[in-house]
């Protein structure tokens, strides 16, 4: 009571317009501005970052969707010696056009036309695309067709400006009749050795079947395993530590899993090399910690109210789980599995130590049979010498990010979709 | 007061001593439920003594007492609520209609279904007025039909008074209604799966006064119906709703009665103090 008095005697007004509070607010403003300043330059470093990145993939990516080609006309009626249309119509529609010859008739067409030397202009495989034209449209067989076909890779490379010197000479000269048209086989071909050849349609269905795999194994594995840990067991040292090593799975580096998988799944279990199932059972061991803890901490966001006042009207356990606790946490639990999937999606190393990497030139039929990836054909693009690569590794990227971007839009899309207010 | 904290080690000492043993019985009216020497311990720490009492059909039982007191944790051992935490420990002996509710052969599913509990915070499910009702005689499997089903609802949601507030927006969810509907949701909730004993915990701490007032009002017609027990921190609801009071201090039962005996002559002198508010 006395030193309460005793401060009321000694208190002097505050004196908020003196020079020092003035000064004290110009400081706490300008330390203000200098933190807004410092976040937004933060913002703004890694907006710059993205952007050069998309930039430059797009720029380079979006000519790898292209391809430079030269016109052949084809005599059809004399080269086939009067093939009919509804020869290639039907069962026996591929079957008769191999017999047919195609690869010769469009290397004799291209020799009427570009000289003797004309075969090395065009791609290898450019007799595949009258063929497929052929099945299309049968008709064409009846008359005197021009045909686009894909230059040979260095043409096409020169074309698009960055090539060596004598395929430029060779661009300056057919210069009036190069044209640029839509590279279909990039959709849907496989892996080849020519890059005006090669696709991501093989890589693509790998990273499906694998992804695929990895979803049924770690979802249920890792929701039943945040469950029972949240709702279940015990707490106690024991669980403590599985709690510690389920976070420490978590972190360990992706190339460790691909040592498993590769002493477990390949040399234990025997299962076939390259293929998308061990692929997938990888993925799934490095992705079920991420379910796991995301899965938790979901539950764990379950307000315990809502647990009370289920099993105050007598539901059991496993009803108050299956009933409540799951659809609540369930937009959570999907967000992570996603987010893990996401990761998995990305990942090479772990695929490379089970080989993956492995020159797969058709698509997958099965999660048996060889397969590949997005990221590890990125990898083994990025690795070749031909210069045609460089693009079509800049196209596989934008398809890799497109499907990764799909996959959080989904992501994001299931959260707003289920959360629920309480 | 404090000698009751720190004597953990011996429980029958206080059920012994001349002065702390209350009057246990309810007096008139079919027993409910009993306890004798019930002890709860979280860890090591002992949060109810040797508390021994009835609860009638009849009555409305309520507890009072101060912050901490232990009357909800007693609550919760009634239908075993306690159960869900792991380091709570309950020993002594607690019946229903004479049976031990924590025998082995006693099924606390069932036990939960018989003895419901509306907790302190309106805990609406988040799903339709109508789900948040029907979910429990769903999972006890009370009705046949969907029309029996309708009937449930619509009786617990008259039986709660809420049935003319929403029966036009059964399909709204839960979670919309405004506190004190809510609460009464939960209240219906309860009763939809036919118990025979309702706990309530607070139910009105987190309600405004009119909306309190509706859920005293919903106790006096649910009296008789159901045995009620209502723990609760408001001397003055206790007063109106309850016809018995138990007054816990410090995890103890300090006395039993009649309520108007225990508001206006209580035998002993801590009740005393707490209800003319020396402490509390």
């Amino acid at each position: 009571m006395n030193s309460a008095v005793a401060f009321a005697e000694e208190r002097n007004p505050t004196d908020w317009q003196s020079d020092a509070m003035q000064k004290r607010i110009r400081k706490r403003y300008a330390s203000e501005r200098r933190f807004k300043a410092l976040g937004l330059g933060a913002i703004v470093l890694s907006a710059g970052f993205l952007a050069f990145l998309l930039i430059v993939m797009v720029g380079n990516g979006l000519r790898g969707f292209t391809q430079t080609e030269l016109p052949v006309e084809i005599d059809f009626p004399a080269m086939t010696g009067g093939a009919s249309p509804s020869q290639f119509v039907g069962a026996n529609g591929s079957a008769n056009l191999r017999s047919l010859g195609v690869q010769d008739i469009v290397s004799t067409s291209v020799q009427i036309q570009y000289g003797e030397q004309g075969t090395e202009l065009f791609s290898a495989g450019s007799w595949q695309t009258v063929q497929a034209a052929i099945l299309d449209n049968p008709g064409i067989v009846e008359s005197r067709t021009t045909l686009y076909l894909p230059v040979g890779s260095e043409i096409d490379v020169a074309y698009k400006g960055d090539g060596n010197a004598s395929a430029e000479k060779t661009v300056e000269e057919l210069k009036d009749q190069l044209s640029t048209g839509f590279n279909s086989n990039f959709l849907f071909n496989s892996d080849a050795t020519d890059p005006m050849q090669v696709g991501i349609w093989g890589a693509l269905k790998g990273s499906l079947i694998t992804m695929f795999i990895t979803l049924i194994i770690a979802f249920p594995i890792g929701v039943f395993s945040a469950l029972y840990l949240e709702e279940y067991a015990p707490k106690n040292r024991f669980t403590d530590l599985i709690e510690v090593s389920i976070n420490n799975l978590a972190a360990v580096p992706s190339i460790i899993f691909g040592l498993l998988g590769l002493a477990v799944f390949l040399n234990l279990f025997g299962l076939p090399r390259s293929a998308a199932l061990v692929g997938g059972l990888t993925l799934a061991l490095m992705t079920m910690p991420v379910i796991v803890i995301s899965g938790r901490n979901a539950i764990k966001a379950v307000p315990p109210s809502i647990r009370e006042a289920a099993l105050g009207i007598g539901a059991s356990q496993m009803q108050v789980v299956f009933h409540h606790v799951l659809p609540l946490a369930l937009p959570g639990i999907l967000t992570g599995t996603i987010i893990g999937m996401a990761r998995a999606l990305g990942e090479t190393a772990p695929l490379l130590m089970i080989g993956m990497r492995a020159f797969i030139a058709t698509p997958p039929g099965g999660i048996v049979e060889p397969a590949t990836v997005l990221p590890v054909q990125i990898f083994l693009w990025s690795d070749e010498v031909n210069r045609g690569f460089v693009e079509k590794t800049s196209a596989a990227i934008i398809v890799l990010l497109l499907f990764l971007l799909t996959m959080n839009a989904l992501a994001i899309y299931l959260r707003n979709r289920f959360e629920t207010r309480w | 007061m404090t000698e009751l904290v720190d004597s953990t080690n011996s429980s029958e000492s206080y059920t012994m001593t001349e002065s702390a043993v209350p009057n246990i019985s309810a007096g008139d009216g079919p027993l409910k439920m009993t306890t004798r020497n019930v002890d709860v311990f979280y860890g090591d720490k002992q949060a109810i003594n040797g508390v021994s009492i009835d609860v009638t059909m009849d009555n409305v039982t309520a507890f009072i007492g101060p912050s901490g007191c232990g009357k909800s944790t007693f609550l919760r051992c009634l239908n075993r609520m306690n159960d869900t935490i792991p380091i709570a420990k309950v020993t002594g002996e607690i019946t229903l209609e004479g049976e031990d509710i924590y025998a082995a052969k006693m099924d606390v599913v069932q036990l939960r279904a018989r003895v419901g509990m509306v907790f302190q915070k309106p805990n609406p499910f988040p799903k339709s007025i109508y789900d948040n009702i029907a979910y429990g005689p769903r999972i006890h499997g009370l009705a046949t039909s969907k029309d029996e089903l309708d009937n449930i609802v619509e009786t617990s949601l008259q039986r709660a008074g809420l049935w003319r507030e929403v029966q036009d927006r059964l399909q709204d969810s839960g979670t919309a209604l405004s506190g004190g509907q809510q609460q009464r949701l939960c209240i219906a909730r309860a009763i939809a799966v036919d118990p025979e004993v309702i706990l309530m915990d607070e139910p009105c701490s987190a309600l405004d006064p009119i909306a309190t007032a509706k859920i005293e009002e919903l106790i006096h017609e649910l009296r008789g119906k159901y045995a009620i027990v209502i723990v609760t921190h408001n001397m003055q609801q206790a007063a109106r709703v309850s016809q018995r009071t138990a007054f816990f201090h410090l995890g103890t039962l300090v006395e039993y009665g009649v309520t108007s005996d225990i508001f206006t002559n209580p035998t002993q002198e801590k009740t005393r103090d707490y209800i003319t508010g020396r402490y509390g």
